[in-house]
């Protein structure tokens, strides 16, 4: 069945992520501003301060404050959504962690910016990577209409009583959150059938249901059973995941799985990406083909759980692959190079050639000549890699920035 | 909740039932938690408490709890955020959903003075600057005890701590004054704020049953007599508990309705010796060499708060 009524709207990231609240009759947003966010947290400030949206919107002192107002009202029974980003994400990181052992269902979107030091507003992927393993179930969204479709099918996974953990729908700070892109909005009833109005099925702070939470354990064991429950509920979560996009996709005509493939069948090279930049690679790809280079894309979509049999049915079976990072772990280099080689390490036909690329940080743009110097690199079997998207017009362009605040000597 | 409101004159008016059960892993003799089972008796079953990093913690170890009511361990820095994301869901529960009131929670923060004084209190300014509707226990043992007692910024002037001992360079162990959380929290306006000591139950009790019927910020500091972070008997920790009102150490008071009063003003102040020489975490102001420069300038300190009442 495909949704009757059709409402397309030129929205951002931002409103979008902001609409997928709204669409999911969100009771609470505690919320704290940072850049390239607020635009969310603004639009439903207004829809709640209109009344538009019921419920409260709380301005809270801090992210650290605001997920331990979002995990507790979770744990107190009403649909929770927040939103925040980088050095946000970095401060309230502790909360993140509290809150997914507390097992509360609630949707976060983490609008991507780069870490400081330096300072900067402009995306790559640290601070959603500095999440990676806190527990939550994570989803990539690569458009504005992902974005909000990514939102609806994650109260469904957090409240599946399979799952109950928070989950985080990043997009990228700028390219998406300040892009407008046309984005149907589903019709609201067929939302709430989708995404009935919440209804917990743990035991929730009442007066009838006393209970202590997160109470402290002694000893390894105890400790190791809580953990080892989490990491069960999180893998669930990929299968929750099918199953509701499966659903999704009958109801509004949009299908989402775990990895998306991009002109994968007959590819040599496959590019993996994942957020808006994916869009840059498909394009990439369209133009190596013209060039009659066969490349490929596979964007990660659910990054956790991690999808390791669809990562490595969807790689195995092609020569070269590269893993382009849009973070940096110095002394390590990209943090999901290693998640790919891991998925594939146990199966015989894994790609002969797997190579690790950084580029994109800071919102640094990825060129179509970076792409085509990707694929030269796959070639190159003596290079071990990281390869670090850095050319001499750029590190020139940077020296040039040096000499306007003063010539050579004076630096040195 | 327990429905009397009325003012009590004697301990045997206090409420004969208990809302925590006996067997804790708290230490003998702790002074916060003989404070904490005083006021629940005032407060009833249905009270939902987040915790912050602390002794307190240990209250539920998993899988026992002495509460009757909802226990929720938060972090050191952010029990008073969580009271908040409580209380707003309930509150969203009763007004959009149809939550029957009965099936409502007070809210109560429990935090040491260390999440208290220190990384905490940005979250709870902020907590009192939104007008939450919920009750703040500070369990106050000066120092930071659940990691064997170190300074925080509640350790006063002259106490020796793991991180500022008493020694020939630093005769006085901590050098700074404690800080004035009460005073921090007053400048906020909160509807009911209050010091309580777990020697005067009577004094306690009025307090909790004014603050109680009180809809904001309402918040109770304790001085905690902690036996093994300042070194006594843990019999003795009522006669700790009372050298510090009696000595004026430790003024009760109360702010309420923007005036603040002493509750119980001791009718002349027994000399801080009294309630120093007792303690451990003085003794390096009495040997090797007695300090009488230090034991003045506690003694300053204390006749000086008060003077500024007189």
């Amino acid at each position: 069945m495909v949704a009757t009524k059709i409402n397309t709207k030129m929205l951002t990231g931002n409103k979008a992520a902001a609409w997928g609240a709204r669409l999911a009759d969100v009771d609470y947003v505690p919320a704290f501003p940072i850049t390239p966010q607020t635009e969310i947290v603004e639009t439903l400030a207004q829809w709640f301060a209109e009344g538009t949206m019921q419920g409260k919107f709380t301005n809270m002192d801090s992210e650290h404050s605001m997920f331990a107002a979002a995990g507790s009202a979770a744990a107190s029974g009403v649909r929770v959504f927040t939103a925040s980003s980088s050095q946000g994400i970095l401060y309230g990181l502790e909360m993140l962690h509290t809150i997914s052992g507390w097992r509360v269902p609630l949707v976060l979107v983490n609008v991507s910016r780069g870490l400081a030091t330096p300072i900067t507003l402009e995306p790559d992927h640290n601070d959603v990577m500095a999440t990676r393993d806190t527990g939550i179930v994570q989803l990539h969204a690569e458009t504005c209409q992902e974005v909000l479709d990514l939102i609806l099918l994650a109260y469904r996974i957090a409240e599946d009583p399979r799952v109950l953990l928070p989950v985080l729908v990043n997009i990228d700070g700028f390219y998406l959150s300040f892009t407008r892109e046309p984005v149907e909005l589903p019709d609201e009833n067929e939302v709430r059938v989708f995404l009935p109005a919440f209804k917990p099925v743990q035991p929730v702070f009442q007066a009838s249901q006393p209970q202590a939470r997160a109470s402290a354990v002694l000893g390894g064991v105890n400790y190791s059973f809580f953990k080892y429950q989490h990491h069960l509920a999180t893998l669930h979560a990929e299968r929750v995941f099918m199953e509701v996009a499966r659903e999704y996709g009958a109801r509004f005509g949009r299908h989402y799985e775990s990895v998306e493939r991009y002109k994968m069948d007959d590819a040599d090279s496959v590019f993996v990406m994942s957020n808006s930049f994916a869009t840059k690679g498909k394009a990439a790809v369209n133009k190596l083909r013209k060039q009659g280079i066969k490349a490929g894309l596979l964007k990660l979509r659910l990054f956790r759980p991690f999808p390791v049999d669809a990562v490595a049915d969807a790689l195995c079976g092609h020569q070269k692959v590269a893993v382009i990072d849009q973070n940096i772990a110095p002394g390590a280099g990209g943090i999901t190079f290693p998640e790919i080689a891991s998925a594939l390490y146990h199966r015989e036909d894994r790609p002969k050639r797997l190579l690790s690329v950084i580029g994109g940080l800071g919102g640094m743009d990825i060129r179509d000549g970076d792409f085509l110097s990707i694929v030269e690199h796959l070639d190159e079997k003596d290079f071990k890699g990281p390869l670090m998207l850095f050319r001499k017009e750029d590190l020139d362009g940077f020296r040039t920035l040096q000499k306007i605040a003063g010539p050579d000597e004076e630096r040195e | 909740m327990t429905d009397s409101t009325d003012t009590i004159k004697k301990i045997k008016d206090l409420n004969p039932e208990e809302q925590i059960a006996p067997g804790t892993p708290m230490c003998a003799g702790c002074g916060g938690l003989e404070a904490l089972r005083l006021m629940q008796k005032e407060l009833g079953e249905n009270v939902l408490y987040t915790n912050a990093a602390g002794c307190f913690t240990l209250l539920s170890v998993y899988p026992f709890t002495p509460f009757r009511g909802s226990w929720l361990y938060t972090s050191m820095a952010s029990p008073a955020a969580a009271a908040q994301g409580v209380r707003d869901a309930l509150d969203i529960r009763k007004h959009k959903h149809g939550m029957p009131e009965e099936e409502d929670l007070q809210v109560m923060v429990v935090a040491g003075d260390g999440s208290s004084n220190d990384m905490g209190l940005a979250p709870t300014s902020a907590a009192i600057h939104r007008g939450l509707d919920f009750l703040y226990f500070c369990y106050d043992n000066e120092g930071y005890g659940n990691t064997g007692f170190q300074l925080s910024a509640a350790s006063p002037y002259g106490s020796a701590t793991q991180t500022s001992p008493g020694t020939k360079l630093h005769p006085a162990g901590a050098e700074l004054n404690k800080k004035d959380l009460f005073d921090i929290w007053m400048a906020h306006r909160p509807v009911y704020l209050a010091t309580i000591s777990p020697r005067e139950p009577v004094d306690l009790t009025n307090k909790i049953r004014k603050a109680k019927q009180l809809k904001g910020p309402k918040l109770i500091i304790s001085l905690s007599p902690c036996p093994t972070g300042w070194g006594f008997d843990p019999k003795e920790m009522h006669v700790i508990a009372k050298l510090a009102v009696d000595t004026g150490i430790f003024p009760l008071k109360e702010y309420v309705e923007g005036r603040l009063v002493h509750t119980k003003r001791p009718k002349k102040l027994v000399p801080v010796e009294e309630y120093l020489k007792l303690q451990r975490r003085f003794r390096h102001l009495f040997v090797p060499e007695r300090r009488d420069d230090i034991i003045a300038a506690i003694q300053n300190n204390v006749n000086r708060y008060w003077e500024r009442y007189e």
